[in-house]
């Protein structure tokens, strides 16, 4: 788009490596001035170490980073700021128990001088939060704030700084589609005002939306560059993955026997969060249930219940016909529940341990993987083998630690863990949150795939359109209340926000249309 | 009612606060460290390290601040060693904390031996004189208490007040809450987050030398092993009590002092004669450890504390 200004920033073949895995491999990248180039590919591509390389905060193995013409000494983050080059963070680089305030200002300042001119900051931060439209108010604490309201806080850190390149680390990530509009719209100005920025995502429509030139990086390796104005979707899609991304074809569901039946089931509130109102539920062998809903309206309650990791205050879990009597995460393995959890960083994995290790987190005190009290570390190691083997999960090999694997080649060795021990009944929350298209089509294929083969799937998910692709029934969970099962394709979007909204339950109006439904 | 009159007893709040000083003093040591997210656990053995050197320093012909200062250095010695170990090279902050405290403890018995053979018992110095604040000492109760102390129980609390400007109200003290809560964050403003944590536990450390000095140098006049006697342990505790603000550590301090004091007078009174002195010996610790439970529920524990932060890794 503005190809006579000047370059302001130039990387020359940057390689990294960490252990045996080639990060970036000789990638060089400019950037001119005013102009939006969009850092295309899949996760573990490469495109967050290259821009924490060009922010000083690895050290490449090898090439170099010119800002205006002057050489970035390697691994100094201060330099790169001095430079004018500012980051927001994928996860936020914010403390939590200081003020918004207190976090744009930290470093600005000499360490040894006198207290903060707290008047005159917080007027600089408010003149920079009208003219870029990001609302927020200086002295919250950081701790308090939304998803959205931090990101807001990471821009006007760099702002304050008067950085003059922004890089953007999937901004819109955690943000919600107005939220990330409102991003764009700052983003708009920023380039009015003559800054530069880069952008990194997975997300095509994004890409196309804000940027004037689009490279793409695959394992590690540059393979196209190319104008926005010459390019499609279809066509970056096809570079950004090397084969075309295709959605799996959804067969005809046969529901079976109820396996697992959750029948007036409560539990109590804990802080904000509501628990469970009186819910039934019956998942069914061959058959997906999707449950949409805004986050925080009972989803984890629900999914602690039938994943053994809550017992129901009132109400009864009937497991195969049986009523349960006692319910744990233990028992819940032992009968079949398989679980991909929310957080695969907190609750999915032990991000220190190897892959190996984490493969077993669940079957280690069982046979193969041990016995009478001993590991069998070989049975172990094989099947973590065979799992990266026919899942795809891309690693330099079992005993690597598992923090080390990208956020899909993990999602992906969660599943094989899931699926290998052919469960009856898989517990999917937010299975592809944070997932590139190639893995999401993958996870997608392997739940209708364990569907198919008879099991029942609970799929949890924010994202309505994968709740509507994927869900044999939907149902609506809002202030721990659930809606009736609608079967597949009998709702709009636009019916099943207004029960997401919670006022489905009350209206008799809408209790005719339900009836009709489903 | 003889406890309540020990309670209005103005030498009763001057014991007291005595007592507090050397835990105002190590405890605000051991709040900077943690604040910026190192664990010292050091701290017993630097107290011991800090009593033996400020007081060999005066007894071999220096001034008493001169002597406060080299307690302070030696106390800094270890905290380079043990900010050394734990935030470059990022070693589990319990182990070398405790490999602090061991070490710290026997060279100071060593030196001790070195330097005084044949003594059986250790000799005396010309220690710290109460000095009485004109005007303020003569407020009834408060004034005997607070303001007939030492000079070091003033430093003492100046520097708790100087702890707090510092954490709240320069850019340091912000760069020092941030590395605790959050060292991406500094990090990512172009910081060093290995200087500002190594810088605080060498601070730190010297202040929890000044501590043990004060037992030396001023509640005694003399240096003996043992001297220090857990209370170390009891700063440790007093920072998750005081929810790692300073006011609030002091408070603390000057609580379990209060304890300390009463008990041993609680002792000389006739309930002292039917109950067995180790009950009193005990009560100033189950009061910490019920005050603890009752009030570090909702202390906000500083997110990064005990976490090293390596740059570069992922």
């Amino acid at each position: 788009m503005k190809p006579g200004s000047e370059v302001v920033l130039r990387l020359d073949a940057i390689t990294k490596r960490f252990g045996k895995l080639v990060a970036n491999d000789a990638i060089s990248l400019s950037l001119r001035k005013g102009e939006v180039v969009a850092l295309l590919g899949e996760n573990g591509a490469g495109k967050t170490t290259l821009m924490n390389i060009l922010f000083g905060q690895y050290t490449a193995d090898s090439g170099s980073v010119e800002v205006f013409g002057q050489t970035l000494p390697p691994g100094n983050s201060r330099a790169a700021l001095d430079a004018g080059v500012g980051m927001v963070h994928q996860h936020f680089t914010l403390a939590d128990n200081l003020t918004v305030l207190e976090n744009i200002t930290l470093g600005v300042q000499s360490l040894f001088g006198w207290r903060v001119n707290k008047a005159e900051t917080s007027l600089k931060i408010r003149r920079l939060s009208d003219d870029f439209r990001l609302k927020v108010d200086p002295d919250a604490r950081v701790g308090s704030l939304s998803v959205g309201e931090r990101q807001r806080v990471e821009i006007l850190k760099a702002l304050y700084r008067d950085v003059k390149i922004l890089i953007l680390d999937e901004p819109t990530a955690v943000l919600t589609p107005q939220e990330a509009d409102d991003l764009f719209a700052t983003l708009r100005i920023a380039i009015a005002n003559g800054l530069s920025i880069i952008f990194i995502s997975h997300k095509l429509h994004e890409v196309m939306a804000i940027s004037d030139r689009v490279v793409v990086l695959r394992h590690g390796r540059r393979v196209a560059e190319v104008d926005v104005a010459d390019t499609d979707k279809t066509a970056l899609s096809g570079l950004m993955m090397g084969v075309e991304a295709k959605a799996p074809d959804i067969a005809v569901a046969r529901p079976g026997k109820t396996l697992l039946s959750l029948q007036n089931i409560s539990t109590p509130n804990i802080k904000n969060v509501p628990g469970l109102c009186d819910v039934s539920l019956d998942l069914k062998a061959g058959q997906i249930i999707g449950l949409a809903g805004v986050s925080g309206n009972g989803q984890a309650a629900l999914a602690d219940v039938v994943g053994g990791m809550r017992m129901p205050s009132q109400g009864v879990l009937v497991l195969g016909g049986e009523p349960l009597a006692q319910w744990s995460p233990r028992k819940a393995v032992q009968s079949g529940i398989a679980r991909i959890p929310e957080d695969r960083h907190k609750t999915g994995t032990i991000a220190d341990f190897d892959l190996t290790e984490n493969t077993i987190l669940e079957g280690y005190n069982s046979t193969p993987f041990s016995r009478a009290g001993w590991m069998n570390w070989s049975k172990a190691r094989r099947f973590a083998t065979d799992i990266i083997d026919k899942y795809d999960v891309r690693c330099p090999g079992p005993d690597t630690r598992i923090r080390l694997l990208s956020g899909g080649n993990m999602q992906k060795l969660i599943l094989g863990r899931v699926l290998e021990a052919d469960p009856q009944i898989v517990l999917a929350n937010q299975p592809v949150r944070g997932l590139d298209i190639g893995a999401v089509n993958y996870v997608h294929s392997q739940l209708l795939a364990a569907r198919d083969r008879g099991a029942a799937v609970l799929l949890i998910s924010e994202d309505l359109d994968e709740i509507m692709g994927l869900s044999d029934v939907i149902h609506v969970i809002a202030g721990g209340r659930l809606s009736p099962g609608f079967a597949r394709g009998s709702m709009t979007p636009a019916q099943l926000g207004i029960w997401m909204a919670g006022q489905g339950f009350d209206s008799a109006d809408l209790d005719g249309e339900v009836a009709h439904a489903s | 009612m003889e406890i309540l009159d020990i309670l209005i007893s103005a030498s009763f709040w001057a014991a007291a606060i005595r007592i507090a000083t050397p835990l105002i003093l190590a405890t605000m040591g051991e709040l900077i460290c943690e604040r910026a997210g190192v664990l010292n656990l050091g701290i017993e053995g630097i107290m011991v390290a800090g009593a033996f050197a400020g007081w060999m320093a005066v007894y071999s012909g220096t001034g008493l601040w001169v002597g406060v200062a080299v307690a302070m250095v030696v106390g800094m010695g270890f905290g380079l060693l043990h900010s050394l170990l734990t935030v470059p090279f990022g070693l589990s902050q319990h182990v070398v904390g405790l490999g602090v405290t061991l070490l710290a403890t026997s060279s100071t018995y060593y030196a001790y031996r070195l330097a005084l053979p044949q003594v059986t018992s250790p000799p005396k110095i010309a220690a710290f004189q109460p000095y009485e604040i004109p005007i303020l000492s003569d407020i009834p109760l408060l004034g005997q208490a607070l303001f007939s102390q030492t000079p070091f129980t003033y430093l003492a609390f100046a520097l708790v007040a100087a702890t707090s400007i510092m954490l709240y109200r320069t850019p340091l003290g912000l760069a020092v809450r941030a590395a605790g809560e959050s060292p991406a964050a500094v990090a990512a403003q172009g910081l060093s987050v290995t200087a500002i944590r190594m810088g605080a536990v060498i601070v730190g450390s010297g202040f929890m030398a000044m501590g043990g000095a004060f037992l030396t140098m001023s509640a005694f006049d003399s240096f003996f092993f043992e001297m220090v006697n857990g209370r170390g342990w009891i700063c440790i505790a007093l920072v998750v009590f005081g929810s790692w603000k300073p006011g609030k550590a002091l408070l603390g301090a000057v609580l379990f002092a209060a304890f300390d004091a009463l008990q041993i007078r609680v002792q000389q009174t006739s309930l002292g004669a039917d109950i067995p002195y180790q009950i009193f010996l005990m009560a100033p610790y189950i009061l910490s450890i019920v005050a603890l439970v009752l009030v570090s529920r909702r202390a906000e524990v500083p997110a990064a504390l005990m976490v090293p932060f390596n740059k570069g890794e992922r």
